[in-house]
Protein backbone atom coordinates (compact mmCIF):
# COMPACT_ATOMS: atom_id res chain seq x y z
CA UNK A 1 0.00 0.00 0.00
CA UNK A 2 1.44 3.14 -0.94
CA UNK A 3 0.16 6.60 1.36
CA UNK A 4 0.73 9.74 -0.78
CA UNK A 5 2.22 12.80 1.10
CA UNK A 6 3.16 10.83 3.78
CA UNK A 7 5.01 13.27 5.44
CA UNK A 8 2.21 16.30 5.02
CA UNK A 9 -0.22 13.64 6.65
CA UNK A 10 2.52 12.53 9.38
CA UNK A 11 3.11 16.24 10.35
CA UNK A 12 -0.85 16.32 10.38
CA UNK A 13 -1.50 13.71 12.90
CA UNK A 14 1.03 15.05 14.90
CA UNK A 15 0.14 18.62 15.17
CA UNK A 16 -4.14 17.36 15.85
CA UNK A 17 -2.01 14.68 18.43
CA UNK A 18 -0.85 17.50 20.32
CA UNK A 19 -3.86 20.19 19.91
CA UNK A 20 -6.08 17.35 21.24
CA UNK A 21 -4.26 16.29 23.74
CA UNK A 22 -3.83 20.15 25.01
CA UNK A 23 -6.14 20.05 28.14
CA UNK A 24 -4.62 16.96 29.52
CA UNK A 25 -1.17 18.15 29.65
CA UNK A 26 -1.87 21.77 30.15
CA UNK A 27 -3.89 20.91 33.61
CA UNK A 28 -0.89 18.06 34.49
CA UNK A 29 -0.59 18.21 37.91
CA UNK A 30 -3.01 21.53 38.66
CA UNK A 31 -6.19 19.31 39.75
CA UNK A 32 -8.51 21.53 41.56
CA UNK A 33 -8.33 20.18 45.13
CA UNK A 34 -11.68 18.29 45.81
CA UNK A 35 -13.80 20.10 47.81
CA UNK A 36 -13.92 20.00 52.06
CA UNK A 37 -17.07 21.48 53.41
CA UNK A 38 -17.12 23.62 56.56
CA UNK A 39 -18.88 22.94 59.45
CA UNK A 40 -17.23 25.14 61.94
CA UNK A 41 -19.97 27.51 62.33
CA UNK A 42 -21.68 28.62 65.66
CA UNK A 43 -24.54 27.14 65.78
CA UNK A 44 -22.64 23.79 65.10
CA UNK A 45 -19.62 24.29 67.54
CA UNK A 46 -22.32 24.56 70.21
CA UNK A 47 -23.07 20.80 70.35
CA UNK A 48 -21.42 18.68 72.44
CA UNK A 49 -21.28 15.98 69.41
CA UNK A 50 -22.13 17.49 65.75
CA UNK A 51 -25.36 15.72 64.17
CA UNK A 52 -27.44 16.15 61.34
CA UNK A 53 -31.02 14.76 61.03
CA UNK A 54 -29.35 11.75 59.27
CA UNK A 55 -26.09 10.53 59.03
CA UNK A 56 -22.76 11.91 57.05
CA UNK A 57 -22.73 9.60 54.80
CA UNK A 58 -26.20 9.57 54.21
CA UNK A 59 -26.61 13.30 53.87
CA UNK A 60 -23.68 13.42 51.46
CA UNK A 61 -25.28 11.34 48.72
CA UNK A 62 -28.64 12.07 49.49
CA UNK A 63 -29.41 15.78 50.56
CA UNK A 64 -30.77 16.81 47.24
CA UNK A 65 -33.45 13.79 47.53
CA UNK A 66 -34.19 14.51 51.45
CA UNK A 67 -34.81 18.16 50.37
CA UNK A 68 -37.18 17.18 47.38
CA UNK A 69 -38.86 15.23 49.76
CA UNK A 70 -39.11 17.52 52.52
CA UNK A 71 -40.99 19.61 49.94
CA UNK A 72 -43.62 17.20 49.19
CA UNK A 73 -44.24 16.30 52.58
CA UNK A 74 -44.87 19.98 53.87
CA UNK A 75 -46.28 21.35 50.88
CA UNK A 76 -48.70 18.64 49.70
CA UNK A 77 -48.83 16.65 52.90
CA UNK A 78 -48.46 19.38 55.67
CA UNK A 79 -46.29 17.00 57.45
CA UNK A 80 -43.84 19.59 58.68
CA UNK A 81 -41.91 17.72 61.53
CA UNK A 82 -38.98 15.15 60.70
CA UNK A 83 -37.96 12.70 63.20
CA UNK A 84 -34.35 12.35 63.01
CA UNK A 85 -32.37 9.09 63.34
CA UNK A 86 -31.53 10.66 67.13
CA UNK A 87 -34.71 10.66 67.53
CA UNK A 88 -35.44 14.70 67.84
CA UNK A 89 -38.08 15.63 65.35
CA UNK A 90 -36.74 18.80 63.51
CA UNK A 91 -38.91 21.02 61.27
CA UNK A 92 -38.32 20.47 57.71
CA UNK A 93 -37.52 23.49 56.18
CA UNK A 94 -34.18 24.24 54.47
CA UNK A 95 -33.86 28.15 55.50
CA UNK A 96 -34.91 27.41 58.91
CA UNK A 97 -33.31 24.35 59.73
CA UNK A 98 -30.69 23.30 57.20
CA UNK A 99 -29.30 26.79 57.34
CA UNK A 100 -29.86 27.53 61.37
CA UNK A 101 -26.37 24.92 61.54
CA UNK A 102 -24.90 25.47 58.46
CA UNK A 103 -25.26 29.09 58.11
CA UNK A 104 -21.91 29.56 56.45
CA UNK A 105 -23.41 28.71 52.87
CA UNK A 106 -20.84 29.42 50.93
CA UNK A 107 -18.66 27.60 52.43
CA UNK A 108 -20.68 24.66 53.12
CA UNK A 109 -23.23 24.53 50.25
CA UNK A 110 -21.39 26.47 47.17
CA UNK A 111 -18.13 24.41 48.21
CA UNK A 112 -19.47 21.35 46.63
CA UNK A 113 -21.87 23.12 44.12
CA UNK A 114 -19.24 25.14 42.58
CA UNK A 115 -17.02 22.00 42.21
CA UNK A 116 -19.75 19.92 40.62
CA UNK A 117 -20.96 22.58 38.47
CA UNK A 118 -24.53 22.50 39.99
CA UNK A 119 -26.23 25.93 41.16
CA UNK A 120 -29.95 24.75 42.41
CA UNK A 121 -32.15 27.56 42.57
CA UNK A 122 -33.69 27.29 46.08
CA UNK A 123 -32.02 30.39 46.90
CA UNK A 124 -34.00 32.13 44.14
CA UNK A 125 -36.97 31.69 46.94
CA UNK A 126 -35.60 30.70 50.34
CA UNK A 127 -33.76 32.89 52.07
CA UNK A 128 -29.81 32.13 52.86
CA UNK A 129 -28.15 33.19 55.83
CA UNK A 130 -26.50 36.31 54.75
CA UNK A 131 -29.94 37.37 54.19
CA UNK A 132 -31.50 36.43 57.26
CA UNK A 133 -29.04 38.76 59.65
CA UNK B 1 -27.33 -32.48 30.95
CA UNK B 2 -28.58 -32.08 27.65
CA UNK B 3 -28.41 -28.40 27.30
CA UNK B 4 -29.19 -26.59 24.29
CA UNK B 5 -28.89 -23.28 22.71
CA UNK B 6 -32.61 -22.75 23.58
CA UNK B 7 -32.28 -23.61 27.65
CA UNK B 8 -29.40 -21.63 27.81
CA UNK B 9 -30.58 -18.51 26.59
CA UNK B 10 -33.69 -19.09 28.79
CA UNK B 11 -31.52 -19.59 31.91
CA UNK B 12 -28.85 -16.91 31.04
CA UNK B 13 -32.56 -14.45 30.67
CA UNK B 14 -33.41 -15.10 33.61
CA UNK B 15 -30.64 -15.13 35.83
CA UNK B 16 -30.29 -11.32 33.53
CA UNK B 17 -33.41 -10.35 35.12
CA UNK B 18 -32.82 -11.59 38.31
CA UNK B 19 -29.79 -9.34 38.66
CA UNK B 20 -31.96 -6.18 38.17
CA UNK B 21 -34.18 -7.20 41.00
CA UNK B 22 -31.95 -5.19 43.65
CA UNK B 23 -30.63 -2.30 42.38
CA UNK B 24 -34.58 -1.66 41.16
CA UNK B 25 -35.88 -2.69 44.95
CA UNK B 26 -33.04 -0.09 46.53
CA UNK B 27 -34.23 2.49 44.03
CA UNK B 28 -37.72 2.29 44.94
CA UNK B 29 -36.69 2.17 48.77
CA UNK B 30 -34.82 5.40 48.46
CA UNK B 31 -38.17 6.90 47.94
CA UNK B 32 -39.61 5.73 51.09
CA UNK B 33 -37.92 8.70 53.03
CA UNK B 34 -38.97 10.74 54.99
CA UNK B 35 -40.55 7.78 56.84
CA UNK B 36 -42.22 8.95 60.25
CA UNK B 37 -42.67 12.87 58.85
CA UNK B 38 -46.02 14.03 60.68
CA UNK B 39 -47.49 17.53 61.94
CA UNK B 40 -46.07 19.11 64.83
CA UNK B 41 -48.32 18.49 67.98
CA UNK B 42 -49.12 22.03 68.26
CA UNK B 43 -50.49 22.70 65.03
CA UNK B 44 -54.16 23.58 64.29
CA UNK B 45 -56.24 20.97 61.99
CA UNK B 46 -59.50 21.48 60.73
CA UNK B 47 -61.78 19.90 58.63
CA UNK B 48 -63.28 22.72 56.58
CA UNK B 49 -61.32 25.92 57.80
CA UNK B 50 -63.48 29.45 57.00
CA UNK B 51 -63.18 33.04 58.05
CA UNK B 52 -66.35 35.37 59.02
CA UNK B 53 -65.54 38.65 58.46
CA UNK B 54 -67.59 41.08 60.69
CA UNK B 55 -68.16 44.30 58.87
CA UNK B 56 -69.42 46.82 61.08
CA UNK B 57 -66.71 46.33 63.55
CA UNK B 58 -63.78 47.36 61.39
CA UNK B 59 -62.47 50.92 61.40
CA UNK B 60 -59.51 51.99 58.74
CA UNK B 61 -57.25 51.27 61.77
CA UNK B 62 -57.83 47.46 61.67
CA UNK B 63 -58.09 46.43 58.16
CA UNK B 64 -54.71 48.49 57.33
CA UNK B 65 -52.97 46.41 60.53
CA UNK B 66 -54.59 43.29 59.37
CA UNK B 67 -53.40 43.85 55.90
CA UNK B 68 -50.25 45.23 56.88
CA UNK B 69 -49.68 42.37 59.54
CA UNK B 70 -49.79 39.70 56.33
CA UNK B 71 -47.52 41.70 53.72
CA UNK B 72 -44.91 41.43 56.49
CA UNK B 73 -45.57 37.84 57.69
CA UNK B 74 -45.25 36.70 53.84
CA UNK B 75 -42.72 38.96 52.83
CA UNK B 76 -44.92 40.75 50.30
CA UNK B 77 -43.20 43.84 48.45
CA UNK B 78 -45.33 47.05 47.85
CA UNK B 79 -46.03 48.25 44.09
CA UNK B 80 -46.95 51.51 43.18
CA UNK B 81 -48.30 50.74 40.04
CA UNK B 82 -51.68 49.13 40.71
CA UNK B 83 -51.28 46.80 37.38
CA UNK B 84 -47.93 45.01 38.98
CA UNK B 85 -49.30 44.78 42.60
CA UNK B 86 -49.22 41.49 44.71
CA UNK B 87 -52.38 41.49 47.04
CA UNK B 88 -53.17 38.49 49.18
CA UNK B 89 -55.65 40.54 51.82
CA UNK B 90 -56.67 44.03 50.48
CA UNK B 91 -59.54 46.61 50.85
CA UNK B 92 -62.41 46.56 48.10
CA UNK B 93 -65.15 48.76 47.67
CA UNK B 94 -69.12 47.00 47.51
CA UNK B 95 -69.76 47.39 44.25
CA UNK B 96 -66.61 45.48 43.61
CA UNK B 97 -66.63 43.22 46.46
CA UNK B 98 -70.82 42.31 46.23
CA UNK B 99 -71.68 43.08 42.13
CA UNK B 100 -75.00 42.75 41.82
CA UNK B 101 -76.08 43.98 45.07
CA UNK B 102 -75.46 47.53 44.48
CA UNK B 103 -79.30 48.31 45.35
CA UNK B 104 -79.94 51.99 45.07
CA UNK B 105 -80.49 53.10 48.75
CA UNK B 106 -77.65 51.56 50.96
CA UNK B 107 -76.62 52.34 54.42
CA UNK B 108 -74.12 55.05 53.85
CA UNK B 109 -71.21 52.95 55.68
CA UNK B 110 -71.93 49.98 53.10
CA UNK B 111 -71.67 52.45 50.36
CA UNK B 112 -68.63 54.36 51.79
CA UNK B 113 -66.45 51.95 53.40
CA UNK B 114 -64.13 49.65 51.90
CA UNK B 115 -64.58 45.65 52.53
CA UNK B 116 -61.39 43.42 53.41
CA UNK B 117 -61.13 40.40 50.81
CA UNK B 118 -59.17 37.91 50.45
CA UNK B 119 -58.32 34.39 48.76
CA UNK B 120 -62.08 33.09 49.09
CA UNK B 121 -60.51 28.95 49.38
CA UNK B 122 -63.58 27.68 47.61
CA UNK B 123 -64.98 24.34 48.37
CA UNK B 124 -65.05 24.13 44.42
CA UNK B 125 -62.07 26.35 43.80
CA UNK B 126 -62.13 27.05 39.82
CA UNK B 127 -58.43 27.69 40.03
CA UNK B 128 -57.33 24.15 40.64
CA UNK B 129 -59.22 23.58 37.99
CA UNK B 130 -57.60 24.93 35.40
CA UNK B 131 -53.93 24.65 36.85
CA UNK B 132 -52.17 22.47 34.30
CA UNK B 133 -49.12 21.51 36.32
CA UNK B 134 -50.88 21.17 39.86
CA UNK B 135 -49.19 23.91 41.38
CA UNK B 136 -52.40 25.03 43.08
CA UNK B 137 -54.41 22.05 45.06
CA UNK B 138 -56.87 22.06 47.61
CA UNK B 139 -55.77 20.38 50.76
CA UNK B 140 -58.14 18.11 52.40
CA UNK B 141 -58.94 20.90 55.31
CA UNK B 142 -60.11 23.21 52.44
CA UNK B 143 -56.87 25.39 52.06
CA UNK B 144 -56.38 26.02 48.42
CA UNK B 145 -52.83 25.77 48.80
CA UNK B 146 -50.04 26.61 46.19
CA UNK B 147 -46.86 25.01 45.45
CA UNK B 148 -44.53 27.74 44.01
CA UNK B 149 -42.15 24.88 42.80
CA UNK B 150 -44.34 23.61 40.60
CA UNK B 151 -45.97 26.96 39.28
CA UNK B 152 -44.80 27.76 35.60
CA UNK B 153 -46.68 31.37 35.51
CA UNK B 154 -48.88 30.39 33.09
CA UNK B 155 -51.95 32.44 34.58
CA UNK B 156 -54.69 30.06 33.78
CA UNK B 157 -55.49 30.75 37.51
CA UNK B 158 -55.99 34.25 37.50
CA UNK B 159 -58.14 34.08 35.28
CA UNK B 160 -60.26 31.29 36.35
CA UNK B 161 -60.29 32.90 39.59
CA UNK B 162 -63.51 35.29 40.10
CA UNK B 163 -62.18 37.15 42.91
CA UNK B 164 -58.79 38.55 41.69
CA UNK B 165 -57.38 36.90 44.61
CA UNK B 166 -54.53 35.64 42.33
CA UNK B 167 -51.42 38.34 42.04
CA UNK B 168 -48.57 37.80 39.11
CA UNK B 169 -44.99 38.62 39.20
CA UNK B 170 -44.11 40.79 36.92
CA UNK B 171 -40.80 41.65 39.01
CA UNK B 172 -38.25 39.89 41.07
CA UNK B 173 -39.79 40.76 44.82
CA UNK B 174 -36.05 40.67 46.10
CA UNK B 175 -35.51 43.35 44.31
CA UNK B 176 -38.37 46.00 44.67
CA UNK B 177 -37.33 49.46 47.61
CA UNK B 178 -39.98 47.91 50.01
CA UNK B 179 -38.01 44.61 50.65
CA UNK B 180 -35.11 46.57 50.57
CA UNK B 181 -33.28 47.79 53.95
CA UNK B 182 -31.01 51.19 53.47
CA UNK B 183 -27.90 49.68 52.08
CA UNK B 184 -30.03 48.63 49.16
CA UNK B 185 -29.82 44.77 50.37
CA UNK B 186 -32.49 42.61 50.24
CA UNK B 187 -33.99 42.47 53.68
CA UNK B 188 -37.62 40.51 54.28
CA UNK B 189 -39.58 41.30 57.34
CA UNK B 190 -40.21 37.71 58.01
CA UNK B 191 -37.04 35.83 57.92
CA UNK B 192 -38.32 32.66 58.26
CA UNK B 193 -40.91 33.03 55.27
CA UNK B 194 -39.59 32.62 51.54
CA UNK B 195 -39.86 35.00 49.00
CA UNK B 196 -41.31 34.16 45.57
CA UNK B 197 -39.32 34.61 42.35
CA UNK B 198 -40.74 36.50 39.35
CA UNK B 199 -42.75 34.79 37.41
CA UNK B 200 -45.00 32.77 39.53
CA UNK B 201 -48.66 33.98 40.50
CA UNK B 202 -49.19 34.02 44.57
CA UNK B 203 -51.87 34.55 47.04
CA UNK B 204 -53.38 33.76 50.60
CA UNK B 205 -52.72 31.16 51.68
CA UNK B 206 -55.00 30.85 55.07
CA UNK B 207 -51.49 30.86 56.77
CA UNK B 208 -50.69 27.41 56.36
CA UNK B 209 -47.47 27.76 57.76
CA UNK B 210 -48.61 29.03 60.97
CA UNK B 211 -51.07 26.86 61.49
CA UNK B 212 -48.59 24.30 61.14
CA UNK B 213 -46.86 25.52 64.05
CA UNK B 214 -50.44 26.25 66.06
CA UNK B 215 -50.52 29.64 65.67
CA UNK B 216 -54.22 31.63 64.10
CA UNK B 217 -53.20 33.01 60.99
CA UNK B 218 -51.78 36.94 60.09
CA UNK B 219 -54.58 38.82 59.39
CA UNK B 220 -56.56 37.58 62.75
CA UNK B 221 -53.91 37.90 65.20
CA UNK B 222 -53.73 41.75 64.06
CA UNK B 223 -57.52 42.36 64.76
CA UNK B 224 -57.50 42.33 68.36
CA UNK B 225 -61.35 42.92 68.78
CA UNK B 226 -62.70 39.73 67.22
CA UNK B 227 -63.21 41.29 63.58
CA UNK B 228 -62.18 38.22 61.40
CA UNK B 229 -63.27 35.28 63.18
CA UNK B 230 -61.20 31.88 62.39
CA UNK B 231 -62.02 28.57 62.32
CA UNK B 232 -63.13 25.02 61.81
CA UNK B 233 -66.98 24.65 60.07
CA UNK B 234 -67.36 21.46 60.54
CA UNK B 235 -67.17 21.95 64.71
CA UNK B 236 -70.27 23.06 65.68
CA UNK B 237 -68.45 24.79 68.78
CA UNK B 238 -65.69 26.71 67.06
CA UNK B 239 -66.40 30.64 67.00
CA UNK B 240 -66.79 30.96 63.63
CA UNK B 241 -69.64 28.41 63.82
CA UNK B 242 -71.49 29.69 66.18
CA UNK B 243 -71.11 33.66 64.73
CA UNK B 244 -72.61 32.10 61.23
CA UNK B 245 -75.59 30.99 63.68
CA UNK B 246 -76.07 33.57 65.16
CA UNK B 247 -75.95 36.72 62.23
CA UNK B 248 -76.85 36.62 58.79
CA UNK B 249 -73.65 36.68 56.39
CA UNK B 250 -73.41 37.07 52.64
CA UNK B 251 -70.69 35.65 50.75
CA UNK B 252 -68.89 36.93 47.42
CA UNK B 253 -70.66 35.65 44.41
CA UNK B 254 -72.57 32.84 45.80
CA UNK B 255 -74.25 32.07 42.36
CA UNK B 256 -70.78 30.91 40.80
CA UNK B 257 -71.29 27.95 43.10
CA UNK B 258 -67.74 28.43 44.36
CA UNK B 259 -68.81 27.76 47.53
CA UNK B 260 -66.69 30.89 48.86
CA UNK B 261 -65.44 30.30 52.79
CA UNK B 262 -65.03 33.84 53.44
CA UNK B 263 -68.09 35.18 54.92
CA UNK B 264 -68.98 38.64 55.97
CA UNK B 265 -71.29 39.45 58.66
CA UNK B 266 -73.07 43.00 57.45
Amino acid sequence: MKIYDLGKVTVGLVIFFLVFTFPLYYNMGKATPPPEPNIQTEAIAAMSEPVCVENTEYMRANHMKLLNEWRTSVVRNSNRAYPAFTGVRYEMSLSNTCMECHSNKEKFCDSCHNYAGVSPYCWECHLQPKEMK
Amino acid sequence: MDSTRRSFLKILGVTAAGLTVRPSVEALAMGVKPKGAAPFDNALTAKRWAMAVDVGKFTGETRKAAIEACNKAHNIPHYENHLHEIKWIWEEGYKHTFPGQENEHLPAEIAREPFLVLCNQCVNPPCVRVCPTQATFQRPDGIVMMDYHRCIGCRFCMAGCPYGSRSFNWFDPRQQASLKDAEGNFSPPNPEFPSRTKGVVEKCNFCAERLAKGQMPACVEACKNNELIFGDLDDHESEVSKALRKHFTIRRKPELGTQPQIYYII
